[in-house]
């Protein structure tokens, strides 16, 4: 293995590990903290287990999470010296402000996770709701330092130099809003799809009812809501992608020559020698209208760039068949969600629509990794889009074949190690409930 | 503007040693006591740094981002010329970061519980080495950003005494902070007791290692002891620290907890701020002489100011809570 394929390959890997476990700390807060205000609105003590079980899950995943963002931070430098070398003062100011939201989020958390019983209900609530909203906000700002990368702004590329830095312009780059309204949007929906999924299948399991419900109930109504809106979120980003990085959205699409009334390309495999797509479904003119919002529009094709700068296709258009056909499946659950709760209450308890939702669990997040290649891969060659090329950001140092094995031994372990814990918590639920679940408490023992 | 993001610089890596330290330190004193006991002291670590460890933490992350946006050329030489003990320091921050949050939340106690006390524990130990090795290293004049070999780029720099021996001398004061911390932390007279007997175990180990730094630098030629002697203010400040340590010493076990802390937070601080000062402002020292400080290295004009800024409003946020988060944490617990 190559440095530059074992670099490349080790990002990926940290940002494919980081990223699911970033959602989580990001969206799961919000689940704690309704299930947590239902409780004290209700006194309903089987909210209290939910909301103590949910915020353990907070907790494991926040720290895969921090600890997963601390080696990104690092490995920029180990893997890409000469891409922070510059970068790092021009898109620093997300990074610095992250910090600050990161550093809240982990102070709330400490309040949130030990106050039970230390402050008074509402504070100790309220801290919760902070843990969710600053991890939103660090979200947010990491993926607008992403988006500088696709859309870099905010100095002046002079012979090589980097000049003339303004790092606020650099913040607020053209890419950074339709990214980050994306990425939020995807966050919730694939944790709110996960999170209702495994709940729908202990329901199927027969364990514990009422909290498994209401945890599905709480779940599944912040992930219907954001997958219903992600299509029109996609839209905003094909359109911006167009214009900002037309070779990205033409390796999507995998569209080779440059045309007015261009086809929609569905499925098929991606010839890069031949420049065709064989066995796809062509739709004509839908890609003209859902890149430039007119039919006979022209969308730039790959034929407009050097050969040396295409991105990958293969990837590129794979991964973009299947975050868009999971994003699909995703919201046609959702409509027959939100259509059992106007009409069919009675579906909710019945087996196949629970095993739908179970069978759900992963999509999101194969979803969100899928986005991401097609942001990442998209953008090859460059690491800084039409200013630097990831090879010319190398580290120097050999060997890094070696930092990659050790790598994937170590999240590989990881991710075994939660999957394992995650097991043990839920199993440990209705334990920790059923005995108690229906019996109010009153609150003002928990003052 | 820069003067603001170099005492942010400090401080957070002032704070990362202290509250970090005392963290990690809490691992390195698990390690060394008896297995019999080590249940019993657990307890205490847990209550003590569960709530706070993720936020001490935080101040990593601070001087790294500080680093690499204000000062990108430090950051991508350390990046280059240290990788493997950055990569290593790495592996103990996930291992003890996980394992620490693992343990506590894993809905079962069984077996699994060594596994994760095994990784803690060694891993409180490995993080506080690299992270003082990489210090050492920093300064020791060893880094060559022309060498063409393998082992003269990536070796030589942080492969020696004097690093070697500053990383054993920040694991030393993380386990002196730690225990001298968890004296005060525990109602148990036996666990206070070994606690006291850590805290003056560390003590004395912390002033030999120091030692061991100044051996190293002599045995490596880096004049460290010559050097320090022409300068008033730093002798004078770790001239403090050495009567603030006989004071530590002589008070401890009189069950003064606010004085003891202070008193191994100042000699903490002043041993930092004597080093601080020498090397005062380069922050690399290079094989060439062509050394890389906080003003030939910085990114000047908006990175900094902008830097300046968002470290100034982040400090007015971050501060009073975190203050609050340590203050309400010493009052006893009301009701679970």
């Amino acid at each position: 293995m190559d440095d530059l394929l074992a670099a490349r390959s080790q990002m990926a890997l940290s940002l494919g590990f980081h990223i699911i476990f970033a959602c989580i700390g990001m969206v799961m807060p919000f689940f704690m903290a309704t299930s947590h205000y239902k409780y004290l609105k209700t006194g309903e003590i089987v909210y209290k287990d939910l909301t103590k079980a949910w915020s353990r899950g907070v907790a494991i995943f926040f720290v895969t999470g921090a600890v997963s963002g601390t080696m990104l931070s690092f490995e920029l430098g180990l893997l890409w010296p000469k891409f922070m070398l510059h970068a790092g003062p021009i898109f620093g100011m997300p990074f610095s402000l992250e910090g600050t939201a990161f550093f809240i989020e982990a102070i709330a958390l400490g309040f949130y996770l030990y106050g039970w019983g230390k402050f008074k209900p509402w504070f100790h609530w309220a801290t919760g709701v902070v843990v969710g909203i600053s991890g939103l906000a660090s979200g947010i700002l990491v993926v607008a330092a992403n988006g500088w990368m696709n859309s870099p702004t905010g100095f002046d590329f002079v012979n090589g130099e980097y000049l003339n830095i303004d790092p606020v312009k650099a913040l607020f780059n053209e890419a950074w809003f339709s990214q980050a309204l994306h990425m939020t949007l995807a966050a919730f929906a694939a944790t709110g799809f996960a999170v209702a999924g495994i709940h729908a299948y202990l329901l199927l399991k027969g364990k514990n009812d009422v909290f498994h419900r209401k945890a599905f109930l709480i779940a599944i109504s912040f992930g219907a809501v954001a997958a219903i809106l992600q299509p029109l979120s996609g839209d905003i980003s094909a359109k911006d992608i167009a214009v900002r990085q037309p070779a990205k959205l033409a390796a999507m699409e995998a569209h080779f020559e440059t045309s007015k009334v261009a086809p929609l390309i569905i499925g098929g495999i991606p010839d890069e020698e031949n420049e065709t797509v064989n066995y796809a479904i062509k739709i004509p003119g839908a890609l003209s209208f859902f890149a430039h919002g007119d039919f006979e529009a022209e969308v730039i094709g790959l034929d407009q760039f050097p050969k040396e700068n295409h991105p990958p296709v293969m990837v590129t258009h794979f991964a973009f068949q299947i975050m868009v056909g999971l994003g699909m499946i995703m919201m046609g659950l959702s409509l027959l969600f939100f259509f059992s709760i106007w009409k069919r209450k009675s579906w909710q308890g019945s087996r196949w629509f629970l095993w739908l939702f179970a069978l759900a669990t992963p999509l999101g997040f194969i979803a969100v990794e899928a986005g991401w290649t097609v942001t990442e891969v998209g953008r090859q060659p460059w690491i800084i889009y039409e200013i630097l090329k990831t090879k010319d950001a190398l580290s120097p140092i050999p060997g890094i074949a070696y930092t990659f094995y050790l790598f994937t031994a170590i999240y590989l372990s990881l991710s075994l190690v939660v999957g394992f814990l995650l097991v043990r918590q839920i199993r440990s639920v209705p334990k920790a409930s059923e005995n108690i679940s229906g019996i109010s408490e009153s609150q003002s023992t928990n003052s | 503007m820069i003067y603001v993001v170099i005492i942010f610089l400090g401080l957070s890596i002032l704070l990362y040693v202290l509250l970090g330290g005392a963290d990690f330190g809490a691992g390195i004193v698990e390690i060394t006591t008896q297995s019999k006991m080590r249940d019993r002291i657990r307890a205490t670590t847990y209550k003590t740094i569960g709530p706070v460890w993720e936020a001490n933490h935080m101040w990593l992350i601070i001087t790294i981002v500080i680093l690499f946006v204000g000062f990108p050329k430090v950051y991508t030489m350390l990046s280059i010329h240290l990788h493997i003990p950055l990569v290593l320091m790495l592996i103990g921050i996930i291992g003890r970061g996980t394992a620490f949050v693992f343990r506590h939340y894993d809905a079962v106690k069984d077996d699994m519980q060594r596994v994760y006390n095994l990784i803690f524990t060694y891993s409180s130990f490995v993080t506080p080495f690299f992270l003082g090795l990489i210090f050492g290293a920093a300064v020791s004049g060893r880094v060559n950003p022309t060498a063409v070999d393998y082992y003269q780029s990536f070796i030589y720099p942080w492969f020696n005494f004097f690093s070697v021996s500053v990383g054993i001398f920040t694991v030393m004061i993380c386990g002196f902070l730690a225990a001298v911390y968890l004296v005060g932390e525990t109602e148990e007279n036996e666990v206070k007791s070994l606690f006291l007997k850590k805290a003056r175990l560390f003590l004395v180990l912390m002033v030999l290692a120091g030692g061991l730094v100044f051996l190293a630098a002599e045995v490596d030629e880096l004049g460290l002891a010559h050097l320090l002697l022409l300068e008033p203010i730093t002798m004078g400040i770790l001239f403090l620290a050495t009567i603030a340590l006989v004071v530590l010493w002589l008070q401890l076990g009189k069950g003064k907890r606010k004085v003891s802390r202070f008193l191994s937070g100042f000699v903490v601080t002043a041993i930092l701020l004597a080093f601080g000062y020498h090397y005062f402002p380069n922050i690399i020292l290079t094989e060439s002489g062509e050394n890389l400080s906080v003003f030939n290295s910085a990114a000047l004009g908006k990175p900094i100011d902008s830097l300046a800024w968002a470290l100034l409003i982040g400090s007015l946020l971050i501060l009073p809570s975190l203050f609050y988060l340590l203050f309400s944490f010493q009052r006893p617990k009301v009701v679970d």
